[in-house]
C-alpha cells in the first residue's frame, strides 16, 4: 500500500497540475508559468514596464493569491506536507533564491512554464530549458550535498 | 471572445488554488523530496512522476485547445512562438537549476509554502521568496543593459 501512495501521489498530483495548465490556456489563453506570472506581477511597477503589464495585473495578482491560497487550505489540511525542509543555512536559501529569481527571469520559464507547458506542446527551447536546469540541479546537489537529516 | 478582465481573474485565482492542490498531494511542497530528486545517491523519483503525470494530461488537450481560433475569455492567445535556442535561455537554466539544487524550491512550490511557512515558524519559504523576488528585481534593471537575445 505504502509503494501505491510512493508512485501514485505525484502522479495524481501531476495530473492536477496538468490540468490547471490546460484550464489556463483553455480560458485565458497563457501559459501556467508562475515565474513569469510572478515577474510580470512585479515587473509591472517599473517605470520602464509598457502599459500591458499594467492591465494585466489583476489576472496575475489573483493567480498568485489563488496558490497562496491553495497553500493555506494544504497547510489546514495537512500540514504535515510542509514539514520536510532542506535543512539548508539561511545563506545557502537565500542564494539559492536569488538564483532562481534571476535566472528564471533570464530563462523565461521555470519547472512550470518549460517543464509542464513548454514541453507539452513540444516546444524545443522548453525541452533545452528543462533539460538544463535538471541536469545543472543535479551537478549543484552532486557538489554541494544531498539532504542533511 | 474579448477580453474580459474580470473572468480572467476570476479563473486565474482558480487555476492557482488547483495548481497548488496538485502540488502539495504531488509532494513537492518539501524541498528535501526536491533535493532528494536531483540527488542521483538517493534518489527520489517523485519529481519526475509528477512532471509525467502533468505533461501527460497538458500535452494531450494542448493541440485540441489551440485548434480554437481564440480563448475563452480573451481575443488571443498569448503564447510564445520563439523557437530559437540562445546562451540566455541557456544561462539562465543554469543559473535557475543551481538555485534549485542549493535550496529545494522553485517559485511555484515556495509561494504555496508561504501559509505554512508564517503559522509553523519555518522560515525557509519565507526567506526564499524574499531573495526570488530581489533576483527578479535585479535581472529587470539589467536586462536592458546587457541586451542578450531571448
Amino acid at each position: 500500500m505504502e509503494h501505491l501512495n510512493f508512485l501514485l501521489n505525484p502522479l495524481l498530483g501531476g495530473l492536477i497540475i496538468g490540468i490547471a495548465a490546460s484550464l489556463m490556456l483553455f480560458m485565458n489563453g497563457r501559459i501556467a508559468g508562475i515565474s513569469g506570472i510572478l515577474n510580470g506581477f512585479i515587473y509591472s511597477f517599473s517605470k520602464r514596464a509598457p502599459r500591458d503589464y499594467k492591465v494585466d495585473r489583476p489576472w496575475r495578482f489573483s493567480l498568485i493569491c489563488g496558490l497562496i491560497s491553495g497553500g493555506f487550505v494544504l497547510f489546514l489540511l495537512s500540514p504535515i506536507l510542509f514539514e520536510n525542509q532542506s535543512g539548508r543555512s539561511p545563506i545557502t536559501i537565500a542564494l539559492g533564491g536569488l538564483l532562481v529569481g534571476f535566472g528564471t527571469v533570464m530563462a523565461g520559464g521555470c519547472t512550470s512554464g518549460h517543464g509542464v507547458c513548454g514541453i507539452s506542446r513540444l516546444s524545443i527551447r522548453s525541452i533545452v530549458a528543462t533539460v538544463t536546469f535538471i541536469t545543472i540541479g543535479i551537478l549543484t546537489v552532486a557538489i554541494f550535498g544531498g539532504n542533511f537529516q | 471572445m474579448k477580453k474580459q478582465i474580470t473572468l480572467q481573474s476570476v479563473n486565474s485565482f482558480f487555476v492557482g488554488f488547483i495548481f497548488a492542490i496538485g502540488l502539495g498531494l504531488a509532494g513537492m511542497t518539501e524541498p528535501h523530496k526536491i533535493i532528494s530528486f536531483l540527488d542521483l545517491k538517493n534518489w527520489n523519483p517523485s519529481l519526475i512522476l509528477v512532471m509525467i503525470g502533468a505533461i501527460s494530461f497538458h500535452a494531450l488537450f494542448y493541440p485540441l485547445i489551440r485548434k480554437r481560433p481564440f480563448p475563452m475569455l480573451d481575443a488571443h492567445w498569448h503564447v510564445p512562438n520563439r523557437k530559437e535556442i540562445t546562451a540566455r535561455l541557456i544561462i539562465g537554466s543554469s543559473l535557475f537549476g543551481m538555485g534549485w539544487g542549493l535550496s529545494g524550491f522553485c517559485p511555484g512550490p515556495a509561494l504555496a509554502s508561504l501559509p505554512a511557512s508564517i503559522l509553523s515558524g519555518k522560515h525557509e519559504a519565507i526567506l526564499f521568496v524574499a531573495t526570488m523576488c530581489l533576483g527578479m528585481i535585479l535581472f529587470n534593471s539589467i536586462e536592458h543593459k546587457i541586451g542578450l537575445k531571448k
